[in-house]
């Protein structure tokens, strides 16, 4: 049986035609955008139009506010780390406690070298609140990073109007919209958005190749100096055929963003219809009313997410999750504890993220195996009895830390 | 993902001894929620010899976890309590034909709930010895309390000998930084302000030695290399093996690694720090190898 892919916020599969795009770039255009011979200027060319390609997608007024870099992870890093440069009379960074860990770890990090980091608190649909937020904003933030969309939830944050308010007082805005991109219209020329990074990988591009855009006008401080490349932004010899790759999954994302919006948008929501009517104890997370169009987070209560995600794998489903185990740490997702998810439901969310490659009988196969693999799991756990949860589940069963 | 070998892999899709068991008397809830591992085991146990007539278990946790469970329910059937309480975490690790370095606490939470029950079998209170510490290592679950007071005890400056006496470390090596955090703030308290000089942070190769004013005998050097083997002995007795000189020849000296130590994943740390130890002791560089190393008999 053809296996089921629905973990595309953790990576999605190139688009044909961009590797087809792609392919001349590794023979016989494989020159160095910056010689000055035939073999470097198709290449240039290429990135050129690549580059307007990106730009078109996000809206962007300027191609040169493109800035292409190796990844989601290393656009995040540049555009703090700037920032905090740029102004050495500012040393506050403000975020939220459900960044991904691109943001998460290098503020971490910023704290031990002595910056200040507010991470806003968000509530049980894991949504900000703007007054805290307001209240933060003063002239000692260097910058404000915000994710667009979050990508365990798909919980959509209100940037724009974020941006605005940070603009308003002379502070930086960044955020990291690798989930949301593809997903969702953006259009940065009419926002007070600085920065903004995205990875290839999460719309039909390749891995190894992001953006950060760059508003024009915003004060910059490279992360990698070396050559001119990206106009002294990002040294490096460009990876030319990752960069054409991405400029043609961009304009797919234009094309498709119809049909995310529609046919994506169905599929997940049957999905999830579909698993919350057969299943008891089972809730899906984040804010349900406004999150990306391919994403759900359902809580499958009293059972740890590893043992869904080996069962659902044997039967040829891909999907991801929450738990401690499936990330090597042993805390379960941070997004999870964030939004009060208690412990006996935070370790068994599953992430199903769809794109538009999935049908509708991929969808229908889902909903019939998921709930066995449930009740199967559901026996073998001490909070289970027969029909549902043990009475008073966490008195009942109450292990000793060990 | 983990790399689960095909016993794990077959004892979590075909768990045996699931659900509750009617008769048992003697029951051991272990784990931690926080965690998402958490682990009943139920034993029937027969009063008169105080054999394990029946096991069962009932796990939240992930697929290393009900293997483990599983894999212990089977293994202790028909153990008096006394031989199953002799049962180690390798032993249910090694029945699984082994777990991946991060899943070890698994094998670690199947051996607990065991004595757990026991205890409770025989109207006993078992607690763990576990320390509140923030978790640094998360390969073997060692926390940064426990390598405070490690590195206190010992006098300890670097993350090797860090990870010879604690194991943290060893595993996928992403705790380094935390555990150079550690070692600094210690060093830092010891030396008092103004006065540390940080570890280098490239690993030199072990200086030259300077040269002994004599040159030691075979007996001598032997008796120093049985000095430092007695030295490193009660740490790895604490974790049930034991160390013994095999041969020395020229500048390699070969060990056996005997009981939980033969096989361990750590051997090579082990050998290591003890590698360490005899270069100090004897002043010149000289490598410390397992006996499966010697060369054959010509």
């Amino acid at each position: 049986m053809e296996p089921i892919y629905l973990d595309n916020n953790a990576t999605t599969r190139c688009d044909p035609a961009v590797v087809e795009a792609m392919l001349p770039f590794f023979t016989e255009h494989f020159g160095n955008a910056s010689s000055i011979h035939a073999f470097g200027s198709e290449v240039g060319k290429a990135l050129k139009k690549a580059r307007s390609q990106v730009q078109a997608l996000l809206g962007a007024e300027h191609d040169s506010e493109i800035i292409f870099t190796s990844c989601g992870t290393e656009s995040d890093s540049t555009a703090i780390l700037s920032a905090l440069k740029a102004q050495p009379e500012r040393n506050t960074v403000i975020t939220t406690n459900v960044e991904h860990p691109a943001i998460l770890t290098l503020c971490e990090w910023l704290e031990k070298e002595g910056y200040i980091v507010h991470k806003l608190k968000v509530d049980k649909k894991g949504r900000i609140d703007i007054d805290e937020y307001k209240s933060l904003l003063h002239d000692r933030v260097a910058i404000v990073s915000v994710m667009w969309a979050n990508n365990e939830t798909g919980t959509i944050f209100p940037v724009e109007q974020m941006a605005e308010l940070a603009s308003a007082k002379g502070i930086m805005f960044h955020t990291d919209a690798v989930q949301a991109v593809g997903k969702i219209p953006i259009d940065l020329k009419s926002t007070k958005i600085d920065m903004l990074s995205l990875s290839g990988h999460k719309l039909h591009a390749p891995k190894g190749i992001g953006v950060l855009y760059l508003r024009r006008g915003c004060r910059f401080r490279p992360l990698l100096r070396g050559g001119h490349q990206e106009r002294g932004r990002r040294a490096g010899t460009e990876n030319s055929a990752s960069i054409v790759g991405l400029g043609v999954a961009c304009e797919l994302a234009m094309q498709h963003m119809e049909i995310e919006n529609t046919t994506v948008r169905r599929l997940r929501d049957k999905l999830e219809a579909g698993l919350l009517s057969q299943i008891t104890h089972c809730f899906p997370t984040g804010n349900v009313a406004n999150r990306l169009p391919n994403t759900s987070n359902i809580a499958f209560e009293y059972i740890e997410g590893e043992g869904i995600l080996m069962l659902l794998n044997k039967v040829g489903i891909a999907g991801s999750s929450g738990s401690a185990c499936t990330s090597g740490s042993l805390e379960p997702s941070h997004v999870m504890r964030a939004m009060g998810i208690p412990y006996t439901a935070a370790h068994g969310t599953i992430r199903f993220s769809l794109s538009v490659y999935n049908t509708e009988a991929e969808i229908d196969r889902v909903i019939a195996e998921v709930p066995p693999i449930v009740a199967q799991l559901r026996k073998l756990s001490p909070y289970w009895s027969d029909k549902g949860p043990v009475a008073n589940p966490q008195e009942a069963f109450a292990p000793t830390y060990a | 993902m983990w790399e689960y070998s095909d016993k794990v892999r077959e004892h979590f899709f075909n768990p045996r001894n699931s659900g509750p068991l009617e008769e048992a008397n003697g029951i051991g809830d272990v784990g931690s929620i926080q965690c998402g591992d958490a682990l009943r085991l139920m034993l029937k146990v027969e009063p008169e010899t105080e054999i394990i007539l029946d096991a069962h278990f009932q796990t939240f946790g992930c697929g290393s976890a009900i293997a483990s469970s599983s894999a212990l329910t089977e293994m202790v059937k028909g153990m008096t309590l006394d031989e199953a309480l002799k049962v180690s975490n390798q032993n249910i690790a090694d029945f699984l034909d082994g777990l991946p370095p991060e899943k070890m606490h698994c094998s670690v939470m199947g051996r607990e709930a065991l004595q757990a029950a026991i205890a409770n079998y025989r109207g006993e209170e078992w607690s763990d010895d576990h320390e509140e510490g923030a978790l640094i290592c998360k390969c073997f679950a060692i926390d940064a309390v426990m390598i405070e007071d490690v590195v206190k005890a010992n006098n300890l400056n670097t993350v090797e000998q860090v990870t010879f006496y604690t194991k943290a470390g060893g595993g996928c090596a992403a705790c380094h930084e935390g555990i150079e955090e550690i070692l600094a703030k210690v060093m830092l308290e010891r030396a008092g302000p103004g006065e540390v000089s940080p570890p280098p942070a490239c690993p030199a190769t072990p200086e030259a030695p300077r040269p002994p004013s004599a040159k030691l005998t075979l007996v001598q050097k032997i008796k120093k290399i049985e000095e430092v083997l007695d030295s490193v002995r009660p740490m790895l007795q604490r974790d049930h093996g034991d160390v013994e000189l095999a041969d020395v020849q020229g500048k390699k000296i070969y060990v056996h690694l005997k009981g939980a130590c033969s096989g361990c994943m750590m051997e090579a740390a082990t050998l290591g720090g003890i590698q360490q130890k005899m270069i100090e002791a004897l002043g010149e560089l000289v490598q410390v190898l397992p006996s499966s190393y010697m060369p054959a008999e010509a």
